[in-house]
């Protein structure tokens, strides 16, 4: 475990967290990062974009690498164009594109999110697609050059847990690209079970914004990473279909 | 559109100049407002849409109607969780600017309706930067422009140059202002604006008619379409709202949440928002005087009126509704509610509000006289200590202008 890293842009990282900024006191950003081990934050860059004390980047820790998310962006322009501001406030140049043409459900534009990541590509950044779960598309977004790709477990906010969980097995099995599931993950253990089915990292935000106690939720989510992480690298135990070992097989008949 | 006509013509007439969007959603919100029978609901169906996941326009009604009532606290906690869910423990401050006082309509419970000999004013351009400027000062970064529907006074031009001002000093603009064409929304939008609010007041025509007498104000249908000319136009948000207590406010709430239903429905993209005013009982002194303290309270008696109670059950009600709409809450209310709804049901609440012309800098002589009297008079910093005091955070902006 201790030689578990992972990549993205070029950059090494221990932990498979990734921590969300938004919804919760910003004053607890640091407790939440400390508690977490987590060392990727994201935030919204409409948040980074304040004048006054509230501005979310006075309250991330030093060494934590950023994520700036586009959220806000109506269509690939729109997130290009935020990703630039995102650059110009000194957020680096990870990125990770949130496209939404629905204020409902806030499900990703996964057309939109492939043009926005070649462009984005072009310009130099490490970009990580926030998608619906669609194979094709992921395809897509590895032709445009992803970093990664961040299908998304149910609607964003919904803690309702891994409800596209066939459909990320799936990117898992045949993406080569690290597949951070993000958005709709609710509980710890539903973090814990992604994390076993192979997903490279976890990000969360509601669920942990929305805890009783927050830093403790955080400690809480990175313990199941990191469980699920181990399980996945131990390889599981098998799993009976029905009940105990058969006592007359069926290939019971065969005489050599 | 400006002259000022008499109640003669019928408020579902269209005048001169107002254009005509092709939508069925007058119809079908009409349609939904008139089935609507707030007292057939039972309590069995008020607890279904409690617990309900996804909530119908069936729930909605049950959670608006007077056997709701009793269910208020759970109403609230449903509410609450809700609110946590979408927008997580952030409150957005803002603060509205009135730049002009000047109107054309007969609003017969309105402090600026033309019939009232208020002290009319309009800030010049300059004025305008001022007053914008000294609210910038207070730390807020988003505002709402706000003006008195006088098309000849405020015209689609001098609201622009208030828009590229607010641009300047602000991060977010937002515009509560007569009802315009597809293409003058688009040109605020390129002056600055994000989004509008329009109230339709009432979903009642009937009451409708009774209630504005003259101006271009009266026509009803052309009100009601502001919200899809302003996003046609390219706002990015709409913000909907019935005066509480003009009519029946159970079935004007209604109306509200399924028009804002139906918005969103065609025009999936779009930022919803609800604003929640409700009318507050005319003071004998105020009454008397239109412009006693300086503001211009109609000497007018509303027949509905909408208690604390069940104005925060329509509130829970949008918020069960439409859980990811924004919510305003009101200065009209008094402090201690407004702190109670945010984070509750509200996203949004005012700080620093004046309603007059005129009276955020001391630079500016002259004052215009105000709208409506405020019940909530306390400054940002008071405000943003009062969300704080609640375990929420005072958020300024949370919005990229691209």
């Amino acid at each position: 475990m201790e030689k578990d890293k992972f990549m993205l842009g070029g950059k090494e990282f221990h932990s498979r967290f990734i921590l969300g900024s938004g919804k919760y006191n910003v004053e607890l950003i640091k407790a939440a990062i400390g508690q977490a081990g987590a060392e990727i934050i994201t935030l919204a860059v409409r948040r980074a974009n304040s004048s006054g004390a509230g501005n979310i980047l006075n309250f991330i820790p030093e060494g934590t690498t950023l994520l700036p998310n586009t959220s806000g962006a109506r269509d690939a322009g729109e997130a290009v164009r935020i990703a630039r501001l995102s650059r110009e406030l000194g957020c680096g140049d990870f990125v990770k594109v949130e496209i939404m043409r629905d204020s409902k459900y806030l499900l990703p534009d996964n057309q939109e999110t492939v043009k926005a990541t070649e462009l984005l590509v072009k310009e130099g950044f490490v970009v990580l697609p926030y998608m619906y779960p669609d194979l094709n598309t992921a395809r897509d977004l590895v032709q445009a050059g992803a970093a990664a790709v961040m299908p998304l477990a149910a609607p964003i906010g919904s803690n309702k847990g891994l409800a596209t969980k066939e459909f990320i097995q799936i990117l898992i099995d045949e993406i080569d690209l690290p597949i951070i599931v993000d958005a709709g993950i609710g509980r710890p253990s539903q973090a814990c079970e992604v994390m076993e089915m192979g997903a490279a990292a976890v990000m969360a935000n509601t669920a942990i914004a929305t805890a009783g106690d927050i830093p403790q939720m955080a400690l809480a989510f990175g313990k199941a990473i990191e469980a699920g992480r181990a399980a996945y690298l131990s390889g599981l135990g098998r799993v009976r279909e029905s009940g105990g070992e058969a006592s007359s097989p069926v290939t019971g008949f065969l005489r050599d | 559109m400006e002259k000022k006509r008499k109640g003669n013509f019928s408020p579902m007439e269209y005048q001169e100049g107002m254009e005509q969007v092709s939508s069925d959603i007058l119809g079908k919100v009409m349609a939904a407002r008139g089935s609507y029978q707030p007292e057939g609901y039972t309590g069995q169906e008020v607890e279904r849409a409690l617990q309900a996941q996804n909530r119908t326009q069936e729930d909605f009604a049950a959670l608006l109607s007077p056997a709701a009532e009793p269910f208020l606290e759970e109403m609230a906690k449903a509410a609450w969780a809700e609110t946590k869910k979408h927008f997580g423990n952030s409150v957005y401050l803002f603060t509205p600017i009135y730049i002009s006082n000047y109107c054309g309509n007969h609003c017969v419970y309105c402090g600026f309706n033309c019939q009232n000999r208020i002290h009319r004013m309009k800030l010049q351009y300059g004025e305008i930067e001022k007053e914008m400027a000294a609210i910038a000062a207070s730390g807020l970064e988003e505002i709402l422009i706000l003006t008195g529907e006088s098309r000849t006074q405020s015209d689609v031009a001098y609201i622009g140059e208030a828009c590229k001002a607010a641009r300047k000093f602000f991060k977010m603009v937002g515009l509560e202002v007569y009802p315009m064409n597809t293409a003058d929304y688009r040109y605020l939008r390129e002056c600055g604006a994000d989004y509008v609010t329009v109230f339709q007041e009432t979903y009642d025509p009937g009451r409708y008619g009774e209630l504005h007498l003259a101006g271009a104000k009266r026509v009803f249908p052309y009100r009601f379409h502001a919200q899809e000319r302003a996003l046609l136009g390219g706002m990015r948000g709409v913000a909907f709202g019935a005066l509480l207590g003009l009519s029946d406010f159970r079935r004007d709430a209604f109306a509200t949440g399924m028009h804002a239903y139906y918005i969103q429905r065609k025009y999936p993209y779009a930022e919803i928002s609800f604003s929640c005013p409700r009318l507050r009982p005319v003071t004998a002194a105020s009454a008397e005087d239109g412009n006693e303290d300086g503001s211009a309270a109609a000497k007018w008696e509303g027949e509905h009126e909408v208690t604390e109670r069940q104005l925060l059950q329509v509130m829970c009600a949008y918020r069960l509704f439409m859980p990811y709409a924004g919510m305003t809450i009101s200065t009209r209310e008094r402090a201690q509610f407004r702190d109670h709804v945010v984070g509750m049901a509200a996203t949004k609440i005012s700080a620093g509000v004046s309603t007059g012309i005129g009276t955020h800098s001391e630079e500016i002589e002259g004052q215009g006289d105000s709208q409506f009297e405020i019940e909530d008079s306390r400054g940002v910093q008071e405000v943003a200590a009062a969300i704080r005091a609640q375990g929420l955070q005072p958020v300024m902006n949370d919005y990229v202008y691209v």
